[in-house]
């Protein structure tokens, strides 16, 4: 009979270690299950982990598109790790993103065509704004009606999605796109478009956003109240309260934070790389940050290179589709792996595994 | 060869082509690669495009190397996707999915050397893009006419995808041609709003048997309609889409429209080779062999296949249009005259029901 029994104190190295030892994990039961599908499992992990990066063909291309493809994914992990921290669960990242992504579209295509310099950071605000509204329905009807935000905020990502199909066919359609569903392409209109700043880096100002968010984040968790309130509320409530923070003030800065750094992250790709507010606009980026942000240990400069990682599988992972003909659900598996590594070595790390029965105290 | 072995040699053949020697290369072999919206194995349309690239292999044999990826997004991951394909010394990409137009034509004009056909779309902004359709509107007539025959409840069922003219096209091709034979025919329409997603696709098929309808057609990828007809103990039919879905020729599905893209891919390809290889907005139908009708089963008597069979051969023919006139629009305006054949361009920006049909296309 296999039980589990709480480490009394975890070691500390672990809890560092444990993602790096899931990514070599999930590096050799991937290789495992390539080689089941008949690929050379070492072609296929150096497809997924070395080309984007190094090969000559492909890496001046890729190696941009790595910050294109996580600075979203940062941004919201940032956010996430926050509320993750003080026990504020905020799953539904993904429709926030969606609101923001709508709000900003809606602000901008309002004034179209005006071509101003202000046109953008209106539509900044405008993009955190409806991330924040967006995740103000959960943690109000947390703090007021003490709903759970776990399912509010779940649930809310559908509706979300069905609000993006209404405005991709409705209210925010191209006039001018022959009665095609999605809006103008916003990547194209001079006063609203997110565009690389520095040619051929990726740069563009959703990447300089995360980065921002990053150093803020690191910031106030190491120096500030905020930070610190966080961190006590998540690791002992309690006391917390005797420290006086206010648990509703709280999820209200949890939700509202994560809210608007999703909102941003949804501004910064519909003007950016996604260009147009579609029926499918949204990929799972929500979903996927939450990933990141465990993965970096809820820490902003662990997020900052688990952002990085889960890029480097999505763009190797396109790699080794076709170039070694991998079917997409092997890579959508070899994801999957990752986290299921992640919380498995975590919980290994806090729990050891006891033979037989437990005996009585 | 079998297609483990076949994409075993292309990835060998990519390894070889490991350190920047590819473009050289790719000179000796023309290299022809496939975007696909959903998984090979949805039975239906992207399953269909895939056989289109085992033909050009097989047409072919060594002078060419086929690579493809499945899943991509009609997004930002697309003009990644389609980047890292030109990069990787493709010479020639097929997009098969509407929702690729920008990107084709974005990454289309990095590349000029790389010849780009995007399916179902209409932009041709740069000279190295092409687009290709088939006229599928003319298997719905043909699938309307049995619909419109077979049905007992005079209910008759289409599960739309999303609401451009090639969907709006084919549900009132289907209509049309359903009232031609039955004038107490009814159509409901459910909107998926997706190409492919088997649950959301079930729910359509059991939201339309739960209204009464009796014969459903579908404008999404996979085998799932058809599937849930054949919970019905018989008492619903349904049509395969895209490819033929054979599987369900005991069941449910008693004819199908098969996309046919291997003629296109290998005349494409091959004039790429012989350098003949022309800028072209091709749109096909029955009578090109794009369009092809599915077997129709013994479920079906035999009067009502032999009608359906010669309808699909007078289209063929060019004897009979699916859209001919006297055709009213459903705020009941006129659209066609007596006589009167549907002009390509009306047809391709399609934003409106035909008259009888009851509810909105979603704004």
């Amino acid at each position: 009979m296999l039980r589990l029994e709480k480490r009394p104190s975890p070691s500390a190295f672990w809890e560092k270690a444990s993602p790096f030892l899931a990514v070599i994990l999930t590096m050799i039961a991937g290789g495992i299950m390539f080689w089941i599908l008949g690929k050379n499992p070492f072609e296929a992990i150096r497809t997924i982990f070395w080309d984007p990066l190094f090969n000559d063909q492909f890496a001046s291309y890729s190696r941009p598109q790595l910050l294109v493809k996580a600075a979203p994914l940062i941004l919201i992990a940032i956010g996430l790790s926050l509320g993750f921290r003080a026990g504020v669960w905020n799953i539904g990242a993904e429709g926030q993103y969606i609101m923001g992504a709508i709000f900003c579209a809606a602000a901008g295509l309002a004034v179209y065509p005006v071509e101003s310099r202000l046109v953008f950071p209106v539509m900044i605000v405008a993009g955190a704004l409806g991330g924040f509204l967006w995740a103000m329905i959960p943690a109000i009807l947390k703090t007021v009606f003490r709903t759970n935000e776990i399912l509010v905020s779940l649930l809310l990502v559908y509706v979300a999605q069905n609000i993006l199909a209404m405005m991709a066919l409705g209210a925010l359609r191209n006039p001018e796109g022959g009665g095609f569903p999605g809006s103008r392409n916003l990547s194209q209109i001079p006063a609203m478009a997110n565009p690389e700043l520095i040619a051929g880096t990726g740069m563009h100002w959703g990447v300089v956003a995360a980065f921002m968010a990053v150093i803020a984040g690191y910031i106030l968790l190491q120096r500030h109240i905020l930070g610190f309130q966080i961190k006590l509320a998540g690791q002992a409530p309690r006391a917390a309260r005797f420290a006086g923070v206010s648990p509703a003030r709280l999820v209200i800065l949890c939700l509202g934070i994560s809210g608007a750094l999703a909102g941003l992250a949804g501004m910064f790709e519909v003007t950016g790389p996604a260009g147009q507010i579609s029926i499918d606009f949204n990929v799972g980026y929500g979903f996927t940050a939450i990933i990141v942000a465990f993965l970096g240990r809820l820490n902003p400069v662990g997020i900052l290179f688990a952002g990085l990682l889960m890029a480097l599988t999505y763009i190797g992972g396109e790699l080794a589709q076709f170039m070694l003909g991998l079917p997409s659900a092997a890579i959508q598996a070899f994801q999957g792996m990752l986290l299921f590594f992640l919380l498995a070595t975590d919980l290994l790390t806090n729990f050891r595994i006891r033979l037989g029965q437990r005996k009585a105290a | 060869m079998n297609r483990r072995n076949l994409l075993a040699t292309a990835a060998l053949g990519l390894g070889l082509s490991f350190g920047g020697a590819a473009f050289a290369e790719s000179h000796a072999k023309t290299k022809a690669c496939f975007v696909y919206v959903g998984p090979i194995g949805d039975g239906g349309w992207t399953y269909q495009h895939h056989q289109g690239a085992l033909a050009v292999q097989e047409a072919f044999g060594d002078k060419v190397e086929i690579a493809y990826q499945e899943n991509v997004p009609e997004g930002a991951d697309a003009e990644r996707v389609l980047t890292q394909m030109a990069l990787s010394g493709c010479n020639i990409i097929f997009t098969t999915s509407f929702g690729y137009m920008d990107q084709t034509n974005a990454v289309a004009a990095k590349f000029p050397d790389v010849k780009f056909e995007h399916a179902t779309g209409y932009k041709r902004e740069y000279p190295n893009v092409s687009t290709y359709n088939a006229r599928f509107y003319e298997g719905r007539a043909v699938q309307g006419l049995i619909a419109g025959r077979m049905t007992k409840s005079n209910k008759i069922g289409y599960i739309a995808s999303f609401p451009i003219p090639e969907v709006i096209m084919g549900i009132n091709s289907y209509y049309l041609n359903a009232k031609k034979v039955n004038p107490a025919v009814e159509l409901s329409i459910v909107w998926a709003f997706t190409w492919f997603d088997p649950a959301k696709e079930a729910d359509a098929a059991k939201a339309l048997i739960d209204q009464g309808v009796d014969v459903i057609a579908s404008h999404t990828d996979s085998t799932a309609p058809l599937a849930e007809a054949a919970k019905t103990d018989g008492a619903v039919i349904g049509f395969g889409q895209a490819s033929d879905m054979a599987e369900y020729k005991d069941g449910p599905r008693v004819s199908s429209i098969i996309d046919n893209w291997a003629p296109y891919y290998v005349k494409r390809v091959g004039a790429l080779m012989d350098g003949t290889y022309e800028q072209a907005d091709t749109w096909d139908g029955i009578a090109g062999g794009e369009v092809e009708i599915g077997e129709i089963t013994d479920r079906v008597p035999a009067e009502v296949k032999a009608e359906a069979e010669a309808l699909r051969d007078a289209i063929a023919a060019g004897t009979y249009h699916p859209f001919t006139g006297p055709i009213k629009k459903q705020d009941g305006s006129d659209w066609l005259a007596e006589g009167e054949v549907a002009s390509d361009g009306d047809l391709l920006g399609m934003g409106f029901y035909v008259e009888g049909i009851v509810g909105d296309i979603p704004k």
